[in-house]
Order: structure tokens, then C-alpha cells, then sequence
């Protein structure tokens, strides 16, 4: 049972070691800026076509499919309300997350995962640079910065989905009908959950990315199962955090 | 002055490295004195690579003492290594040239990036112009590493672990993969480096042509050519380590590794 937990545990370890040197990396120099912003880029312009497919459609499909069960009780005219809450709360900044583990957290694992292998890694330690602060934290600091940001366009867009599907399709619907439902049934809370969520996914997301990336080991079949591991982890690590930050909030 | 009161550049002292019940090396003690070759041979696997990590403190070791220019590295902090690696030049098995950069800022970076090396942009830049020609690479400045071949990237490796000029090389089989005649021109370079910069030199290769090379021939500046060792100047000082499984099978001198009975020996000898 002992060998059974050992390898996990060991790889947790490992992470939360990497995550502790990246994190308190932050506030220590060096910084290489040019490389955040080449990461600002990557991640944030280089998702916005999936990130506004997926939060355009998303708010669309809600309105859809909400307004079914809304017009059993003659509701329909509270689609905005649903959209917006599912939106800003959950769906914006889960898929928004979802789509940057596909994209990115692969992304550093195959790229770091490939200098792992070539000895790339090892020869930066050898020529006097630390690879936690020049290939880590760069990544973290720029995916901080960034989710959160794509997540807000994810959550606009997705409620003018939603609109356009209530104004053209939900004929008890109109469009101020539904921007004031949506608006009023926002507080707060809302807003910090949908902004403290983003934040809290970037930071595992581009962890997750880099650690599985500089661990990997055995060639390009290695690399292959880095960039694997660290989608599905990043993924799993999204929906569990998802769920603990929404019950934080639903205390509170 | 003889080899044995030379100082002491690298030693391992009862060095073992890997978890208790599969140990990578074993029980390791050699020591690399200034200006001398070790040339380290051994099957796959059998901890090569593992020793020059160690002493380069890329691993750390299990047990046992290291001494990088006498000084005790064992248990130095990542951050603390940094100084210490500014004297080590390496050129790894893959070359270890950063796919992004251009063959100049490759070579450059060690100069950029290590504080106790930094220099104006003038002088490294002239530096990596010189480095560059030493290996007849100076016509590449601007290309990318995939844009050339497997010898001419190891050159460029050369040119990077030299542009330090630092008083310990270590090569990791750096004629692995490579036809004979490349591998010859590699050979060449190494011991045209170790020669002009008068560095201790620990290589890890399966070619015994390679440590021949190493043992039989110095690089004489004046004619700027090879020569056969003792002809001209001093002789070369070089040994031979044999590594078996993780422990030390044979050390010693040119000779004794040429007339050692033990068949894994003389294996990598050129008998």
C-alpha cells in the first residue's frame, strides 16, 4: 500500500518544492521581463481565438438551453440573470482555464519538457542561470496577469451570446430586459469569486505546465507524456479548485 | 614540478550517488590535478554522465566529499554553485546549445548571465568572435542552432565551454553519433583548448581513439599543429578511469592501462 502511494506523494513534493522556489522567486530578482512579455503574448493574444469561441458559444448555449426550463414557469424573461450568475461565477473562468491547460500548460510542458531532454536545462544551471527564475517564473507572472483578463472577455462575450440567442430566439425576451436581469444579479461576491478564481487556475496552471515539463525524461516519448500529464492534471486541478473556492464563497 | 604536488582541481572523496539499493556510482575517490587529462571510459549506463553532474553540481551526492578548486561543494547551495561553475567549461553529450538563440548569444550567454564573468559588450563580443574562430565557426554568428549539422553544433559547444576560458573542461562523450573524421576534427579542437588554455580536462567518452588522441598528441601554438606528445614541450599528462556499474574499475597512467590483464580493461583499450 506504502510503495503504491510513494511515487505520488514524491511527485507532490516535488511540485509543491518547485512551487515554493517559483512563488518566492517573485519577489527576488532576477527578472527577465522580455520573457514575460513573450508569455503575455502567447497566452493571452495567442488564446483569444479560442477563448472568445468558447465564451461567445457558452453564453449562447446557456440562454438555449436555460430558456426550456425558464418557460415552465413563465420565467423566461430571467435568462439574462441565469446567464450572467453561470457566467461570472463558474462557466467564464473554468473554461476559460480549461482552454488555456489545452493550449498552454501543454505547451510549457512539451517546450520545457524538449530543453529537459536536449540538456538545455542543464546547461543553463552550468552557464550561471537559475531555471526556476528565467523559465518559471516568467511563465507565472505572465498567466497571472493574463487569465484573469481573457477570463472578463470570456464572460462579456458569453453574455452577449446569451443575448443574442435571447433577442433573436426568446421572443418574451428583450435586449434590455436581459442586460438588466443579468446586471442586478450580480453582487459583489460575484465579481471577487470571478476574478479570485482566474487568478488561483493561472498560477496551478502554469505550475502544473512547468513542472511536468522539467521533469520529463526519456526522449520525445518522454516529452509526449509530460505534455500529457500536465493537461490532464492542470484539468482535474481546475475543477477540484473550482469547487473548493465556490464553497469558500457560498460560507462566506 | 611533478603531477603529485600540482594542486588539486577536482576530487571525489568515497563518493556514492543514487538510492540505497540501486546505487548509480559507488564508492568513487579520483582526483584531477591542474593541467592533467582524465580520460573516462565505461559501458552505457555504467555512471559517466552521473559523474560529471555531480562534480559540475548538476546532482548532488548521496555520500562522500566533493572539492571543486579545493573547495568542499558538497552540500553548496544551487545558488552558491553558480561561482563555482563560472571556472568549469562543459560541453553536455546533446550539445545543450538553447534551440532559441543564435550561435552568438549561445556563446555569449555564459558571459551575459554568470556575474563574476561580466565584461562590456565590446569585449564579449569580441570574445565570442574569437571563440568562434578558434573552432572555425565564424562565419555562423547569426544562424540558429537547427540550421547546423550534429559536428558543428559539438564545435560550437567547444567554443561556448572555452569562451570563459576556465581552469576545469569537461566534455560528456563528445564524439557520440558523429562519423570518424568529424570526431577526429572534435578531438582536435578539445586538444587545441586544453593545450591553449592550459585547463584540466576530464572527458567521457566510448572511443578509445579518442583518449589516444588526447594521451599521444599536444597542440603546438607556435606551428599551430599537432604534435606527438614529448616531441616538442612537455609530455602529456593523462590517465585513464574505467568505470564499471557506478565503481571505479582501473585508474591510472597511460602504461598501466595499456598492459591491465582485467578483460573489461582492455575492452577500451586500443589492444
Amino acid at each position: 500500500m506504502l510503495d503504491i502511494l510513494k511515487a505520488p506523494v514524491l511527485t507532490f513534493q516535488e511540485f509543491i518544492g518547485l512551487s515554493a522556489r517559483a512563488m518566492s522567486g517573485v519577489v527576488r530578482k532576477p527578472y527577465y521581463w522580455d520573457d514575460v512579455f513573450v508569455q503575455m503574448d502567447l497566452i493571452g493574444v495567442g488564446s483569444l481565438p479560442v477563448v472568445i469561441l468558447t465564451g461567445f458559444f457558452s453564453g449562447a448555449v446557456m440562454a438555449l438551453q436555460m430558456s426550456r426550463a425558464l418557460q415552465t414557469y413563465g420565467a423566461t424573461s430571467q435568462v439574462g440573470q441565469i446567464v450572467a450568475i453561470t457566467l461570472v461565477r463558474e462557466m467564464g473562468p473554468v473554461l476559460t482555464a480549461l482552454m488555456v491547460a489545452g493550449r498552454n500548460s501543454s505547451g510549457m510542458a512539451s517546450e520545457l519538457g524538449s530543453m529537459k531532454v536536449t540538456e538545455q536545462i542543464d546547461a543553463m544551471r552550468a552557464l550561471g542561470t537559475d531555471p526556476v527564475m528565467k523559465l518559471v517564473k516568467p511563465r507565472l507572472i505572465a498567466t497571472a496577469f493574463v487569465l484573469p483578463l481573457l477570463t472578463v472577455l470570456a464572460d462579456f462575450l458569453g453574455l452577449v451570446g446569451g443575448w443574442i440567442v435571447a433577442c433573436s430566439m426568446l421572443a418574451l425576451t428583450t435586449g434590455s430586459q436581459y442586460w438588466n436581469t443579468a446586471w442586478r444579479a450580480l453582487e459583489y461576491n460575484d465579481i471577487a469569486q470571478g476574478l479570485l478564481k482566474p487568478f488561483v487556475f493561472a498560477i496551478v496552471l502554469s505550475l502544473v505546465g512547468c513542472f511536468y515539463g522539467m521533469r520529463a525524461s526519456g526522449g520525445t516519448q518522454g516529452v509526449g507524456r509530460a505534455t500529457t500529464q500536465a493537461v490532464v492534471v492542470a484539468s482535474v486541478w481546475v475543477v477540484v479548485l473550482t469547487f473548493v473556492i465556490g464553497r469558500v464563497f457560498v460560507t462566506m | 614540478m611533478s603531477g603529485e604536488t600540482l594542486p588539486c582541481i577536482l576530487s571525489f572523496e568515497d563518493v556514492t550517488f543514487g538510492f540505497e539499493d540501486e546505487p548509480v556510482l559507488r564508492n568513487v575517490t579520483f582526483s584531477l590535478r591542474q593541467g592533467e587529462t582524465l580520460i573516462v571510459h565505461g559501458a552505457a549506463g555504467s555512471g559517466k554522465t552521473v559523474l560529471l553532474k555531480i562534480a559540475l553540481g548538476l546532482l548532488r551526492a548521496s555520500r562522500g566529499t566533493v572539492r571543486v578548486f579545493g573547495r568542499d561543494v558538497t552540500g553548496l547551495r544551487e545558488h552558491d554553485w553558480f561561482d563555482v561553475r563560472s571556472r568549469i567549461g562543459v560541453l553536455f553529450q546533446e550539445g545543450g546549445l538553447f534551440d532559441s538563440l543564435s550561435i552568438e548569444d549561445n556563446v555569449a550567454y555564459p558571459l551575459l548571465n554568470q556575474p563574476l564573468l561580466a565584461a562590456p559588450q565590446a569585449e564579449i563580443d569580441q570574445r565570442v568572435r574569437e571563440s568562434l574562430d578558434f573552432v572555425e565557426l565564424g562565419h555562423t554568428l547569426d544562424k540558429l542552432p537547427s540550421e547546423l549539422s550534429g559536428g558543428m553544433r559539438r564545435r560550437v559547444g567547444i567554443a561556448r565551454a572555452i569562451v570563459t576560458q576556465p581552469a576545469l573542461l569537461l566534455y560528456d562523450s563528445p564524439t557520440a553519433g558523429l562519423d570518424p573524421i568529424t570526431a577526429n576534427t572534435i578531438m582536435a579542437l578539445i586538444l587545441k583548448g586544453r593545450d591553449v588554455q592550459r585547463a584540466s580536462t576530464m572527458i567521457v567518452t566510448h572511443r578509445h581513439q579518442d583518449g589516444e588522441i588526447l594521451e599521444r598528441y599536444r597542440y603546438d601554438e607556435a606551428s599551430a599543429a599537432l604534435r606527438p606528445a614529448g616531441a616538442k614541450g612537455s609530455p602529456s599528462f593523462t590517465r585513464y578511469m574505467v568505470l564499471d556499474q557506478g565503481r571505479i574499475a582501473f585508474i591510472g597512467s597511460p602504461a598501466e592501462f595499456d598492459l591491465c590483464a582485467d578483460p573489461l580493461v582492455a575492452r577500451f583499450a586500443s589492444r
